[in-house]
């Protein structure tokens, strides 16, 4: 089947499915590492069984499949994906959450589609939101930052990762964005809710939140070495993180009690993973720049508008979804300009 | 709107791994063994075959004709050296099929004597139509790849008035650098070509585009031009596939050639740099076509250069001149890497498309596994025309070729950019290719359907047209007895 035939070009790039994978692993290594010294053993029992069981799940999927299996699964995607779940995962969710969502994101989010390429959906963000609408008290429970020297040991950890063991409330607490969600329930409004808030600590991550999502910083940096390194173009990020703050600056300016700045927006729940490394997936993303820009855009309207007006606090997961289903139809209508002819096709005019 | 997204210069392309520090600083070899035997297609060119006039058995000196072009589009073949004609036979062609076309073969004698032609004296004052002849005559086809007949583009142009001779001296393909060094060796030549050129078709300006990877044939060439102020030469970004003729005119002028017509509609006529020269040949020398400089390289060579090769030499010979290794030997290919075509063996001739022989190795080539598209589109930036490759893979993966058509199947140059960034090294180019040639083979299964359809219903036409003239012949017959008859009654009757 995979028989190359001998056709031009005769050379090609040296650069293949695998470096790509493996640049994007690299790329979230540093904002994982951060999330698994802040939280603690749980986050790194939780990773190394969120990545584990997705890697067991794409084994199984392409067994059935048949076929050659050990170049697919060599390819790092399996992992990439496991890494993402793992990421945006409460950090002392029990184990079962991250193999139900690493199950999840692999066969429901991929290979039910036909495999790597072929889904429609984010896998990450398909698990994202299907474990935070069925199992949501898990998918809530936010802990204060508890580094390995600082937090539970490894055994109390093991426990709360592996037999269910109950976290002690003293330790948890509200993500931002959910408290102020809550504030403004009660009537309560803006600058007083966030009177212990600090811009500096939620860049850094030094806060509650996912486990790998925390850091602004490190997510940053790690996307712009991929965009450095050519796996990743500016186009989806700068359009959603500009549109989130074109849009929140806006409305603060308009009504500063009731809407979130820009910078409180940029820094708090799964934007900048997003971003960066969600929408930005080649295989659910626009594939024309234009296309692009119109994906981003929409991501940072929609976050902007489910995170002010919406149910939940935080709106990443649904926003990626929903442009992630209108992605064939911009890659229909949004086509490159070809050579001599207009945008519409039509032979330009000669001299 | 967004016409800030687009590189109004240049789209997409690729830095491919250039290969050209091989061969780029040594000198042509000129002392390749003249062959026993030179295998000479009568079809070089783009058109019509050209038809042989010489019987076997017949003494031919160099440059003498073999076979004169037939219609206006096709060229003349000349004899690369003098001898005596063995055979006229069909003969490998240097194609990825290696189908069998029709080919004289020379015994050389190895005396090397020209045929002698006239040699104008003052070539630069020859009228435009004189200048288009002698190109036409000597058989001048375009020698970047395209081997279209020059002087039906050189009149094309003079008939057009055309305001840019450009010429292509961007040789792009990795790998290759005939033209590089035909500039750095024979640029006062090149620009006698040009000069020509320009006064065949009445243009008043002309422009070489030369790759800044280069600098030694772009020093030589404006020292060459520089006290005609018609003929400037610039450097352009090195960049695949920057010597794709539309590309280098769209970067050098901002102009686009509409998709539906030819340079010439924008008043510009498009050249190779080797064309100049064998031009300068055809006019100031009355010297047919019948050599041409060879880049011989690739892994699988030990001593990569660029050779003068007569026409018809087998390229087996060229590369024993060069130190072929057979055991590293992966890929025997005629032209460059990107856009050049496979050939099953060697024992095939060089012909005037012969820009480059490589032999390259497993090292070279590189070949990995085939994995599913993972929509990177790298592709789409990499494209030069700006179609989705990946998205007109997949139409043709599912056969539906007309919406491949429509997303611009048509429009591809086949330039390998987007199989060669594919980090999941899908053939794309080999995809839209097979494409190109199911629809071709569809139009002519149309074309006979519908030529059968024609003939079926004039033969029913034919048939009734018959039948009715058949009938009327009965009718005037039985028209006839009837008033015989009549006349034959009333005779009886007056006689009775």
């Amino acid at each position: 089947m995979n028989i190359k035939p001998i056709s031009s070009p005769h050379v090609s790039s040296s650069r293949r499915v695998d470096d790509i994978m493996k640049k994007v692993i690299l790329a979230l290594l540093p904002a994982l590492g951060f999330g698994i010294f802040l939280f603690g053993w749980s986050a790194l029992f939780l990773t190394m069984v969120t990545v584990l069981s997705a890697l067991f799940f794409e084994a199984v999927c392409l067994k059935l499949k048949g076929g050659a299996m050990e170049s697919y699964l060599r390819d790092g995607s399996a992992i990439v994906t496991g890494l993402l779940v793992a990421m945006t995962l409460p950090p002392y969710a029990p184990w079962w959450i991250g193999v139900v969502g690493s199950g999840l994101a692999i066969i429901l989010g991929k290979h039910v589609y036909g495999g790597l390429g072929q889904n429609l959906f984010n896998p990450a963000m398909l698990a994202r939101v299907a474990l935070l609408i069925s199992f949501p008290i898990e998918m809530t429970t936010w802990v204060n930052v508890s580094p390995f020297f600082t937090g539970l040991d490894i055994l109390e950890s093991f426990k709360i990762t592996f037999s269910g063991a109950e976290i002690s409330d003293a330790i948890t607490g509200a993500t931002t964005l959910g408290f102020v969600k809550t504030g403004f329930s009660q009537a309560q409004l803006l600058p007083d809710l966030l009177s212990d808030y600090s811009g500096f600590l939620a860049f850094i991550g030094w806060e509650r939140g996912s486990l790998g999502e925390t850091s602004t910083l490190l997510i940053l940096l790690g996307g712009i070495w991929l965009m450095r390194q050519g796996i990743i173009q500016w186009f989806i990020p700068v359009s959603l993180l500009a549109s989130i703050s074109f849009l929140s600056t806006l409305f603060n300016l308009i009504d500063s009690t009731h809407y979130l700045s820009a910078w409180v927006h940029l820094n708090s729940g799964a934007l900048m993973l997003v971003a960066f490394f969600i929408a930005t997936d080649y295989v659910t993303s626009p594939n024309t720049p234009l296309g692009q820009l119109i994906f981003g855009t929409g991501c940072g309207v929609l976050i902007f508008v489910i995170r002010s007006w919406g149910g939940y606090p935080e709106g990443t997961g649904f926003a990626v979804l929903l442009m992630n289903s209108v992605t064939p139809l911009i890659d229909h209508y949004i086509r490159p300009r070809i050579y001599g002819r207009t945008r519409d096709g039509k032979p330009i005019e000669g001299g | 709107m967004f016409a800030f997204l687009e590189n109004p210069k240049f789209r997409g392309g690729i830095h491919a791994e250039e290969h050209k520090a091989e061969t780029c600083d040594k000198p042509i070899a000129t002392n390749l063994p003249l062959p026993k035997k030179l295998y000479i297609p009568v079809q070089q060119h783009v058109g019509k075959p050209a038809e042989p006039i010489v019987k076997v058995g017949e003494h031919v000196l160099k440059g003498q004709l073999l076979a004169y072009s037939q219609g206006t589009i096709s060229a003349p073949v000349h004899a690369p050296s003098s001898g005596v004609i063995l055979d006229v036979q069909d003969f490998p062609a240097p194609h990825p099929s290696a189908l069998p076309i029709r080919t004289i073969v020379i015994e050389t004698d190895g005396q090397e004597k020209w045929f002698k032609y006239a040699i104008p004296e003052k070539p630069f004052e020859l009228d435009p139509e004189e200048i288009c002849l002698r190109v036409g005559g000597a058989g001048v086809v375009g020698l970047g790849g395209a081997v279209f007949p020059s002087a039906v583009k050189l009149n094309l142009g003079r008939k057009n008035q055309i305001h840019t001779l450009l010429i292509n001296a961007g040789e792009c393909e990795p790998y290759l650098t005939c033209d590089d060094l035909l500039m750095q060796e024979r640029a006062v030549e090149i620009v006698s070509g040009i000069r020509l050129m320009l006064r065949g078709m009445n243009a008043p300006k002309a422009i070489v585009g030369i790759e800044d990877n280069k600098p030694n044939a772009f020093k030589a060439m404006q020292a060459a031009s520089v006290e005609f102020e018609q003929i400037s030469v610039v450097q352009v970004p090195t960049r695949y596939p920057m010597g794709w003729d539309r590309q280098m005119l769209r970067y050098l002028t901002g102009n686009e050639i509409p998709a539906d017509g030819r340079a010439t509609d924008i008043g510009v006529v498009i050249h190779n740099v080797a064309t100049a020269y064998a031009v300068y040949q055809a006019v100031c020398l009355s010297k047919p076509l019948i050599s041409r400089v060879v880049t011989v390289s690739g892994g699988a060579v030990s001593k990569p250069q660029n050779v003068e090769v007569p026409i018809g030499t087998l390229m087996s010979e060229v590369l024993a001149f060069c130190g072929v290794e057979n055991e590293k030997l992966a890929r025997l290919i005629m032209g460059g890497p990107m856009m050049g075509e496979v050939l099953p063996h060697a024992d095939v001739p060089v012909v005037k498309a012969s820009s480059g022989i490589l032999a390259l190795s497993h090292e070279d080539i590189f070949e990995l596994e085939v994995k599913p598209c993972i929509r990177c589109s790298s592709c789409v930036t990499a494209c030069p025309v700006g179609l989705l490759p990946l998205e007109m893979a997949s139409r043709i993966k599912a056969n539906k070729l007309d919406a491949a058509v429509d997303l611009g199947l048509k429009d591809c140059i086949s330039c390998g950019s987007c199989s060669y960034v594919c980090p999941s090294n899908i053939p794309l180019v080999h995809y839209f290719k097979f494409a190109s040639g199911e629809l071709f083979s569809r139009q002519q299964r149309e074309h006979k359907a519908e030529q059968t359809k024609r003939l079926a219903e004039n033969r029913t036409h034919r048939m009734e047209r018959i039948k009715a003239e058949a009938e009327e012949d009965a009718r005037k017959v039985m028209e006839a007895r009837a008033a015989r008859q009549a006349a034959e009654a009333k005779a009886q009757e007056e006689n009775a």
